[in-house]
């Protein structure tokens, strides 16, 4: 089914500005992904890392054919963040993706994305953001099944999306756990967080890999991938798939869900490959089926 | 400053009100209150009994409904604002913004609070909610300092309460699925966070373990008291670093800085805890509305009292003080 489109989220990580940039390089030349969401999503102060690239990537990546998305900061609680929030609005033509309320004062109703971070739970706030000039909206990632196809059958007149690949965001906060893991708070971090590309391990006592932290986001530890419920959510009138970028072959996880979503292989085939590209983190799909978030159910757990 | 007191359950409301409360806030019994725990909160009848009550003693009620609504099932949350607002709640404490939407056109005199569920932690989207759906106040997360809050409060056209006393929530509220992630009960979708139909505890030798879902959240040593297996509190292993990775067991207690919060535009003061008994509801109320209206130099002697009720005996001034961060 040719019109099922994937999305490439933002970075969450800190990655040094040659590595970000070189990723967007590849993903341009490579990457069977339509939309590109592209900026600082989750600390302020990683902001200057990407800010010399942001130009030439984003040239990259349009003259490549990709719709590109400037993503917005996920919590907002400085004056500089809110100043960095009105400059982008102010600045750009492109879309915006919303990921705090803040967005939507500097938006006055102009066409905008909301990003998986903005709470929409049901089928009247899909509408209520369409009606204040969102076209498309990432749903959150904890989402069952029924609840993403109750929205979908309201028909909200929206483009709605789901996050099918990458470890999930699951929380955020103003104190970076990341770097208190290092003996150092959030005002003098160093930017240690930039130590670990795809995510700082959190285990239990008993050595169990549970979470994953990310400066001041804390992600899972396992990779949320809906690989196998493809059919079915396009089935419920998912048109759209959000791949988030983890630190490892992005433009072969793109590559395989295109191939997914084609028909041109099966799941347990997808899985496989994907084990492959992303080893050491284990597959979960819970959420969807109203589950633990960590859990891998149906047809993919015994692939 | 309003005292803004909890209510789980009818005794501690009558508890909260006949303690000076300017306020109590609390909530049905279901899956559109964010603190959806057995054996909690009220029906319908309950809340008006509740509310008469209230009002006789010149207390208002503010009602919570701040879950997200759950797709195809939205009447259970229309059906709850209008409800409450019938029963004569003084303001609705919402989170979600089709609800918000609902109640600004359908009951319009209705006075509407956006609950901290709402995740509004700048002026920016404080301003957008009051625009929007005409909101009278916002709770403020327990993420930002008193110099935010100033500023916040000096840029908006609405209320703020804070909170001041009580469980200590360390990510940004309505936005987190860490207890969804290992249990599949989600505080934004069942109201529930770290459920305790989920929590177990094993002795291991010397050790107390306390599990949430498949997870061990905690280990006890021999005279060491095993607390509530709240996930964000719980000790974990990261690195050479093995701890508590988001937050000590402690609980939140800024009342001694309630003149800073006054002066930087605060109008009320909110009390977590409506899980808790009439008992403690009792005590904490009753100090703290005479520290409120005591001399500043009088209040600490008053405030001393209530750190013996608080998690762990231990306190924090929590993001409320720069270096927390």
């Amino acid at each position: 089914m040719t019109n099922t489109q994937l999305t490439l989220g933002p970075v969450y990580y800190l990655w040094d500005g040659p590595k970000w940039r070189d990723f967007y390089f590849r993903i341009a030349d490579e990457a069977p992904v339509s939309r590109i969401i592209v900026g600082e999503t989750v600390c302020s102060k990683r902001q200057h890392f990407i800010d010399p690239h942001m130009d030439e990537v984003i040239e990259r990546l349009e003259a490549a054919g990709k719709e590109v998305v400037i993503s917005t900061y996920a919590l907002v609680t400085l004056m500089r963040e809110t100043k960095k929030l009105r400059a982008i609005a102010e600045e750009t033509d492109r879309l915006i993706e919303v990921n705090d309320l803040s967005a939507f004062m500097y938006l006055d109703s102009r066409p905008h994305t909301v990003g998986p971070l903005v709470n929409v739970y049901n089928g009247a706030t899909a509408r209520l953001l369409k009606t204040r000039g969102a076209t498309a909206l990432c749903l959150p990632p904890e989402l069952p099944m029924s609840s993403i196809a109750a929205i979908a059958g309201d028909d909200p007149g929206i483009e709605l999306e789901v996050f099918a690949f990458g470890r999930v965001p699951l929380a955020i906060s103003a104190r970076c756990a990341h770097a208190r893991s290092k003996g150092k708070i959030k005002d003098n971090c160093s930017f240690v967080c930039g130590e670990e590309p795809d995510g700082l391990d959190v285990r239990t006592l008993d050595r169990q890999p549970f979470l994953s932290l990310n400066g001041v986001q804390t992600m899972s530890h396992t990779c949320q991938s809906l690989i196998g419920e493809l059919d079915e959510l396009r089935r419920a009138g998912i048109r759209r798939f959000r791949l988030s970028p983890q630190d490892c072959d992005m433009a072969a996880v793109a590559e395989v869900y295109r191939a997914a979503l084609d028909g041109r292989i099966d799941a347990r085939e997808a899985k496989a490959r994907l084990n492959a590209i992303y080893p050491n983190v284990p597959l979960s799909n819970g959420f969807l089926y109203g589950r633990e978030g960590a859990a891998l159910v149906g047809y993919a757990a015994d692939a | 400053m309003e005292l803004i007191c909890p209510a789980g359950t009818p005794s501690a409301f009558r508890a909260a009100v006949d303690a000076g409360a300017d306020a109590v806030y609390c909530g049905f019994r279901d899956e559109t209150n964010a603190r959806n725990f057995p054996g909690l909160n009220f029906s319908r009848e309950e809340l008006g009994e509740a509310i008469a009550h209230a009002h006789r003693h010149g207390t208002k009620v503010l009602v919570a409904l701040n879950t997200f609504m759950r797709a195809g099932a939205e009447d259970i949350w229309y059906e709850g604002a209008r409800d409450a607002s019938r029963l004569g709640a003084d303001a609705l404490i919402l989170a979600d913004m089709g609800l918000m939407a609902y109640v600004a056109e359908n009951l319009p005199e209705q006075r509407l609070h956006v609950s901290v569920q709402a995740s509004a932690s700048n002026a920016d989207a404080i301003s957008f909610l009051v625009q929007a759906f005409g909101a009278k106040r916002v709770v403020l997360p327990r993420t930002l300092t008193i110099g935010d809050i100033a500023g916040i409060s000096r840029a908006v056209n609405c209320e703020i309460e804070v909170f001041v006393f009580g469980g200590l929530c360390v990510m940004a509220e309505g936005r987190c699925s860490l207890s969804s992630y290992a249990t599949g009960k989600s505080p934004n979708m069942h109201g529930v966070c770290s459920p305790a139909s989920h929590v177990r505890y094993r002795r291991e030798g010397n050790e107390m373990v306390s599990e949430l879902g498949g997870y061990t959240i905690n280990r006890f040593g021999q005279g060491e008291p095993a607390g509530y297996p709240t996930l964000c509190k719980g000790r974990f292993d990261i690195g050479e670093a093995c701890g508590y990775a988001f937050e000590d067991p402690v609980s939140l207690d800024v009342m001694s800085e309630i003149d800073a919060l006054r002066a930087a535009g605060v109008s009320a003061l909110k009390i977590e805890g409506r899980q808790r008994g009439k008992a403690y509801v009792a005590e904490v109320v009753s100090t703290l509305k005479a520290a409120l209206d005591a001399e500043p130099e009088r209040r600490a002697a008053l405030l001393s009292g209530l750190r013996g009720l608080s998690e762990g005996q231990k306190t924090t001034s929590g993001a409320y003080e720069k270096k927390w961060r």
